[in-house]
């Protein structure tokens, strides 16, 4: 390792954009780190840190017309400055010298080709190769990323293939020419927890073989033990923390990097509050909570109990034909009043589609789901119109779940209009307002549309939404999985908080293990439309039964190599 | 909470809310071309306001002029025109003036013609009338010169502004409507009703535009009210298709679920959340719509299909252009042009900005 020339060295760089009110939004102030050959150097940060703006500033892909790259700033790559390069040298470069690999493979592969041609177009580009040895070459590398048959998958179309052989493919161009230098923007956040795993060993033996330099970017502390040799951990455009990987894990110096360590759940703690940044930034130590106990007693009130629901899909095929497609196959459970059911799987694994159902949302193909006693699946909608403010909705898209036209008053009077909860306007606005600051939102909000809230924010409008018709059950589909790791444990606090104070029940449906070990009393896998396993949270993940619980539970990233996991490769 | 400390301080430095109208129209106003387009528009729409209301361009039948008057800044471009002194007219009287030859042109004598009498009768009669009222108080007013009835142009091109964008708005805003409702009906429910309509649909657009156009205005009588109708009919097709596919993709949205969650009723779910999502939509394909109905007026009144005779309209006006420019009268031809095209670009140019302005996404 030669500490003298790194490969890529990035000095002062400034970024700001041009917005459209015409202020300037800073989004690097000036940062500096180096990467050299060989290393793989871990980018960490929440949504605005400036991580992804970084990779983009290096690749020269940011926008032109809006960008504006403060003067001093330099990115040398093997001593050229890239800032300076022109679009021909680029063009050279990108590809060959320095690859990238995106966050979706779905909409980074060009539906129109064959992977293939893909993988072929690159190589003839760059290395100047006939079409015939390219082919070659493309079947080697599909090899060597371990696609399944890649003889035949070289001419599939990339909707042929799974996600996370999508993304395999995507590795496999950004390998073709040995670029020297490997960008990977959150290359697994589009991805189930079982092929995020073999990903990420793929690039870790990948980086080993060719010894390539890897710039690998996440929001996930979690991940980055698995591989990274250095850490950065960014805040709002500024490095707050870099150093080897073991001191960022064991000896953090930015009360921000604590603040990330401690406020992911953890499969061995669960606090009865978890820690957010604030806890970190004030002047006092933070002081960890008492553990909080969970699981079904003897003595528990049944709210809902469903028994052998089923779901499935009916498709067209040709002109009489018909595909059938259980999506939820017998599935019962039963939750209990003031309890968590956390519902845990992959993608298309139903767990989805059974919190549909259960709102009507989907029509059901069986089953029954009781409701203090009544069948809510037999009702009639008129029938049922009562029991929808019982029964309640979190989705995990808090951009898409609230309407952009709607002002939050809005949103939040329309429920209470329709079940006519309250007296009057007046006594609707004074509840509407009140439930925004239980939940944490000033009462100026009311007069604000959804646009002009953060995620997190948004989410909490949502919660309020459904508060407001005072449910009995709250179904959470993914609910937090699209938030910062910081942002979601707020989130999580104030949902226990408020099953604490209502006793509410909560229907948690999470593809993350962690969270759903820290919130759920009871805990159900699903596989396939299938329950795999149920039982108490804190017994299932202690002693797994079924195989597929153990699959999904050691692919969990195990944070730091102390703590106990493995680390790969 | 600590969080919620952090937010109330966040809260505090965000400056007052807009709506996302209020963001369009302030990106609208960032757009010169859009903004001079808007005010282009806004300019027609109040001459068009005091053409329906009689405060301009109401003396258009008026024949104030001599006939085929170049305008007052081209008085010495146009063709000389011929002016026919008292005797000349005198001469050409006294020719028809005896019952015989009223008669001699049928070729029968006065005594078998019936109608000699009558004849005879209305001819003085006409004589006697003749010095018509064609005594123009002043030519130079005539700005735009006159037609070959000696109407004043400036009136007859302002009448014509009305007409035309009357019927431009009222048949697209009924295109719209028509367009709009079937398509939230087609793509929301899906499954039979949208068969029904897409069959329906199907039925409308295998009919070329324009013999739709022509076979619905020959059945129906001619006016403005039935060139409205046929435009509407014959124009939805487009909103349809587009209010569809836009009713389908907004209804599987997390926030329609959410809609349907807490309880609302499809009248609710379709109109009161999806409809404010598109409208911005339906406000650009409404400005397309004017212009392309505009120039359809224009295309069916210069066949004969458009307003009525005692309406005048820009295609009605075009449509005495040929004969015109036979003789060298070309000033009636260029004010209807210069207006029509005017208003339809600053119109196009509109739409533009606005589909910018209000979808940013697209640029």
């Amino acid at each position: 390792m030669t500490q003298a020339s790194p490969l890529l060295s990035v000095r002062n760089l400034g970024v700001s954009f041009r917005m459209e009110s015409g202020e300037h939004f800073q989004a690097l102030k000036g940062i500096s780190f180096d990467i050299a050959a060989n290393r793989t150097v871990a980018l960490v940060g929440e949504s605005g840190s400036g991580k992804s703006v970084t990779s983009m500033a290096i690749m020269r892909l940011l926008p032109e017309n809006n960008t504006e790259i403060a003067a001093g700033s330099e990115i040398l790559f093997e001593g050229r400055n890239l800032l300076q390069a022109d679009r021909r040298a680029l063009r050279a470069l990108r590809g060959r010298d320095i690859a990238m690999i995106f966050q979706d493979p779905m909409s980074s592969l060009n539906p129109v080709f064959t992977v293939g041609d893909q993988i072929i177009e690159t190589l003839m580009l760059h290395t100047g190769m006939r079409r015939k040895a390219a082919r070659q070459r493309a079947v080697a590398l599909l090899k060597e990323v371990g696609l399944p048959e890649p003889d035949r998958k070289v001419d599939a179309y990339p909707h042929q293939l799974s996600g996370g052989q999508q993304q395999r493919v995507m590795i496999a161009m950004a390998i073709a020419c040995e670029p020297k230098l490997l960008i990977a923007d959150e290359p697994t956040t589009a991805l189930d927890v079982t092929i995020q795993q073999q990903i990420l060993q793929l690039l870790a033996a990948l980086q080993k073989k060719h010894g390539m330099a890897v710039l690998f970017i996440t929001h996930d502390l979690g991940l980055v033990g698995e591989f990274a040799d250095e850490v950065i951990v960014m805040r709002h455009g500024e490095i707050r923390e870099h150093g080897p990987l073991q001191q960022v894990f064991t000896q953090p110096q930015d009360a921000y990097t604590k603040a990330l360590l401690n406020c992911r759940p953890q499969l061995d703690s669960r606090p009865a509050r978890l820690a957010v940044i604030d806890d970190f930034l004030q002047d006092q130590p933070y002081q960890t909570p008492p553990q909080r106990e969970r699981g079904y007693t003897a003595g528990d009130d049944i709210v809902l109990d469903v028994q052998g629901l089923c779901k499935s899909f009916e498709s067209r095929e040709g002109l009489f034909g018909k595909h059938v497609f259980h999506a939820v196959k017998d599935v019962s459970f039963q939750l209990a009043r003031g309890k968590t059911l956390g519902i845990v799987g992959e993608s298309g694994s139903g767990k989805t589609t059974v919190g549909l159902t259960l709102m009507r949302l989907h029509q059901a193909s069986a089953g029954r789901a009781l409701f203090n006693g009544q069948d809510i699946l037999a009702m009639s909608p008129g029938e049922f119109h009562a029991y929808k403010r019982r029964i309640q909705i979190i989705f995990q898209n808090p951009y898409a779940s609230l309407n952009p036209r709607f002002t939050v008053e809005e949103i939040l009077l329309e429920p209470m209009t329709l079940h006519a909860i309250g007296r009057d306007h007046a006594e609707r606005k004074q509840l509407a307002a009140a439930l925004l600051e239980r939940v944490g939102l000033p009462r100026r909000a009311l007069q604000k549309y959804p646009h002009e809230f953060s995620g997190g924010q948004r989410q909490r409008i949502a919660i309020a939404r459904c508060l407001t018709m005072k449910p009995d059950v709250l179904i959470c589909d993914e609910s937090v999985s699209a938030l910062d790791v910081s942002v979601q444990a707020q989130v999580l606090n104030l949902l226990q908080d408020l099953q604490d104070e209502c006793g509410l029940s909560y229907l948690f449906i999470s593809h993350d293990l962690s969270v759903v070990k820290h919130i759920s009393d009871q805990v159900m896998v699903m596989q396939h439309g299938q329950v795999v396993e149920q039982a108490n949270a804190d017994s299932l993940y202690a002693n797994p039964q079924h195989s597929y619980t153990r699959q999904l539970l050691s692919a969990i990233p195990q944070g730091w190599p102390q703590q106990g996991g493995t680390r790969v490769a | 909470m600590t969080s919620q400390t952090t937010l109330l301080a966040d809260d505090a430095s965000c400056p007052a809310s807009r709506s996302l109208w209020q963001l369009g129209w302030q990106r609208l106003r960032r757009d010169r071309i859009g903004l001079t387009a808007l005010w282009v528009v806004l300019a027609f729409v109040l001459l068009a306001l005091a053409g329906w209301l009689g405060l301009a361009g109401s003396h258009w039948r008026d024949e104030v002029a001599k006939p085929n008057m170049p305008p007052a800044l081209f008085k010495d471009y146009g063709p000389a025109t011929v002016e026919l002194t008292a005797a000349d007219i005198d001469a050409a009287q006294q020719h028809n003036t005896s019952i015989a030859d009223a008669s001699a042109a049928t070729g029968m004598s006065a005594e078998d013609d019936p109608l000699a009498a009558d004849m005879a009768a209305a001819q003085t009669q006409a004589a006697n009338a003749a010095p018509l009222a064609v005594t123009p108080a002043n030519d130079s007013l005539l700005v735009l010169g006159s037609d070959s009835r000696g109407r004043d142009v400036l009136q007859k091109v302002i009448q014509g502004t009305a007409t035309s964008l009357l019927v431009g708005l009222s048949g697209a805003l009924l295109a719209i409507l028509i367009g709009t409702l079937l398509g939230a009906l087609s793509g929301y429910f899906g499954r039979r009703t949208d068969d029904l309509l897409m069959w329906f649909y199907s039925v409308f657009t295998s009919v070329p535009d324009m013999l739709l156009l022509l076979a619905f205005s020959a059945v129906m009588s001619r006016g403005i009210d039935t060139v409205i109708m046929v435009m509407a009919l014959t124009s939805w097709t487009g909103t349809y298709r587009l209010m569809r596919a836009e009713f389908m993709k907004h209804k599987g949205r997390e926030y329609v679920q959410a809609a349907d969650a807490i309880g609302a009723s499809h009248r609710s779910r379709m109109f009161r959340h999806i409809l404010p999502n598109v409208t911005h939509l339906l406000l650009v394909q409404f400005s397309l719509l004017t212009v392309a109905l505009i120039k359809y007026e224009a295309i069916l009144s210069f066949l004969g299909f458009g307003v009525g005779i005692s309406q005048t309209s820009w295609g009605a006006m075009l449509a005495e252009a040929p004969a015109e420019l036979l003789q060298g009268y070309w000033w009636q031809m260029a004010a209807v042009t210069l207006f029509m095209s005017l208003l339809v670009t600053a119109f196009s140019m509109l739409t533009d900005s606005l589909r910018d302005a209000l979808d940013p996404k697209v640029k």
